[in-house]
């Protein structure tokens, strides 16, 4: 094709224009006996993203994943890796490297020789990957312990270890299946900084499956929520935030109530409402009022259960806003109708 | 209750003397049993090897010595038994393990798991007949008149039965009378007690482990030599361990089927009874102990309790 004469500096092109996607799952259906894992789910990951799966246990997101890195075949659909069609692809041929949910470590191996496996089975000389799993675990802050055996180590070295033997090969592609579920609260935490960071310095894709909400908002770019083997609605974490479609995606994805139409003063329909959204200022002109049955103090905030015509309503607010409220108090409710979100469902 | 200072005895804070002794009490019967009947006899054993015999007169004269030890170290054909013994032990034990390790893998792996409650049903089926009754039904077939001859001759094979009878050492008149047939034996009557350890080791393996194996890039080779093998390796050795030492102490297989040539079990049999040297037998009955002892530091050796 040739280029028009008014745009001189664009190159002509005959190959596709776009760059493959990493992952591209079209109506992906898995079928083990009567139960559908996985019912038709169809999504595309860019390179260089992270996405993440997820939903409750038994959503089809870990199914997902298995079919990705080709350790469980699809019913039906395709899945097509960086373009290409991944159905007759065996596990060791695909440009895919999994962190799993156990770490899976090799316990009789060293920490180096784990991180080297990849290395060794292509058949790298001893010098070249000795020197790149050391580098990799360095990466990962454990250059010290590679003489260790697996069993010799913590929990989260362990999920370091099995991050960098993922790593050694340059995968383009790396699949992570709950990988920090069995670590505690500020090990997760610190963990999912350095996740996010090492993504971004190798620039690779990350597919990564997780039932925590909090843990998929603060790395992922872009989230699918799972719902018994179906996405329930794909999107950025603030889409997903900000404007939930489903009474479980407004639930599952921080926490909201979900309220009648009569209830929020709207004439139809059914609508998410955050409960940091909603306060307890007195207020006579206030659109509802209840009484308060639940105070439960977290520090910073007070998440406050009030009885609204036989529903209870949550809302998180400044500890400082209800010294005053006692159980069985009664209570205004005050928010911006701006933040009711209509959901599709129900 | 103080916890600040030294510790003063209280009664609340020590169990009662039954609370304290009570599962030693349980035990009992069992620390009994291992320690005075089976750690007794063999440390008794162990004490009569040291013991001589007269020559004149055959009683047993309780003095240390170890000239019983002399007698069977410089003895030609004891040092015959003892190697037959252990070489037929090493070749019955390799066969196993040949065997085992397949049949695990299938039953460990591969099967869902109402076909492996049958598999290991079939594999521990032989075990509920008299092992005495499986012994000479096995003399049966092997003999000259035998299903095999006779299944041999039918597929025009005698020849090849006869060329492998004609082979020395392992060779013979008929299979009932070769080291050959004797063989055959000890790896059908041992082969369970090789395929159950090395199942439960593979068992052991967690899937995700073979799956990373694969995901990291190793074929299927790869991953059961360098990830399978080694981590049921500990199987091996174990069942390795049964086959070899009850190999080694057997002394009915070599009396029913096989060439003339006495075994280790067979010497103790004779020694403790008709010939009443019962120092010699215990000396005999020691060399098994010894084998196997050098055997799994030789397998520890070899790492193969590395992936436990």
């Amino acid at each position: 094709m040739a280029s028009p004469p008014s745009a001189p500096d664009l190159q002509p092109q005959t190959g596709p224009p776009a760059v493959a996607p990493a992952v591209a799952l079209d109506n992906l259906t898995c079928v083990f006996g009567k139960v559908r894992a996985v019912d038709g789910v169809t999504l595309n990951i860019a390179q260089g993203e992270f996405y993440s799966l997820l939903g409750p246990s038994g959503s089809g997101k870990t199914t997902c994943l298995r079919v990705i890195g080709g350790f469980e075949a699809a019913s039906s659909g395709s899945v097509r890796l960086f373009g290409q069609d991944a159905a007759r692809l065996a596990a060791y041929d695909r440009p895919v490297n999994t962190v799993f949910q156990d770490y899976a470590l090799f316990p009789h191996m060293s920490v180096l020789d784990n991180v080297a496996y990849a290395l060794t089975v292509r058949g790298v000389g001893k010098a070249e990957r000795l020197k790149k799993a050391g580098a990799m675990l360095e990466l990962v802050k454990l250059g010290e312990l590679g003489s260790r055996r697996p069993a010799q180590l913590s929990g989260g070295q362990r999920q370091r270890v099995a991050l960098a033997r993922a790593l050694v090969n340059a995968p383009k592609l790396l699949l992570l299946d709950e990988p920090l579920g069995a670590l505690d609260l500020k090990l997760r935490e610190a963990m999912q900084t350095e996740l996010r960071a090492i993504q971004q310095t190798l620039g690779i894709t990350f597919v990564y499956v997780t039932h925590d909400q909090g843990e998929a908002m603060s790395m992922s770019d872009r989230v699918a929520v799972f719902r018994a083997g179906k996405i329930e609605q794909e999107g950025s974490p603030r889409e997903l935030y900000g404007h939930p479609r489903t009474a479980f995606v407004a639930d599952f994805v921080g926490g909201a109530n979900v309220l009648g139409a009569v209830l929020v003063g709207q004439s139809s329909g059914t609508y998410a409402l955050r409960p940091e959204q909603i306060s307890l200022t007195p207020d006579p002109g206030a659109p509802m009022r209840g009484r308060v049955t639940g105070l439960h103090y977290l520090g910073a905030t007070t998440r406050v259960e009030v009885q609204v015509g036989g529903q209870t309503v949550h809302a998180s607010v400044p500890s400082g806003d209800v010294l005053h409220l006692k159980i069985n108090d009664q209570t205004a409710l005050n928010w911006n109708p701006a933040d009711l979100r209509r959901l599709e469902d129900a | 209750m103080t916890t600040q200072g030294r510790a003063v005895p209280q009664k609340a804070a020590r169990p009662s003397f039954g609370k304290r002794y009570w599962p030693l009490l349980l035990l009992a019967a069992p620390l009994l049993w291992l320690g005075v009947l089976y750690l007794g006899s063999l440390l008794g054993l162990l004490g009569y090897s040291f013991y001589g015999v007269d020559d004149f007169t055959g009683q047993v004269v309780p003095q240390f010595t170890l000239s019983t030890f002399r007698q069977l170290v410089s003895t030609p054909s004891n040092i015959d038994v003892i190697a037959r013994t252990t070489l037929m032990a090493a070749a019955v034990t390799l066969a196993c393990a040949v065997i085992a390790f397949p049949l695990a893998l299938y039953v460990a792996r591969l099967t869902d798991p109402r076909k492996k409650a049958l598999w290991v049903l079939l594999i521990t089926l032989p075990l509920w007949a008299s092992y005495l009754v499986r012994v000479y039904a096995w003399r049966l077939i092997l003999a000259q008149e035998g299903v095999i001859s006779w299944a041999a001759a039918k597929l025009h094979l005698t020849g090849v039965l006869d060329g492998l009878l004609s082979l020395p050492v392992i060779g013979g008149t008929s299979l009932a009378n070769s080291y050959f047939g004797m063989f055959l034996v000890f790896v059908y009557v041992w082969l369970p007690y090789m395929i159950l350890p090395i199942q439960a080791a593979l068992e052991r393996v967690p899937t995700s482990v073979t799956q990373a194996s694969a995901d990291l890039g190793a074929r299927p080779a790869q991953t059961f030599w360098r990830i399978t093998l080694p981590l049921a390796l500990p199987g091996v050795a174990a069942g390795s361990i049964f086959t070899f030492s009850l190999t080694l102490g057997d002394y009915i297989i070599p009396g029913v089927v096989g060439a003339p040539g006495y075994f280790i079990g067979q010497m103790v049999y004779t020694q403790q009874g008709a010939a009443g040297n019962l120092p010699l037998a215990a000396a005999f009955s020691i060399v098994p102990i010894v084998i196997v002892g050098l055997y799994l530091a030789f397998v520890r050796r070899l790492g193969a309790f590395d992936a436990l």
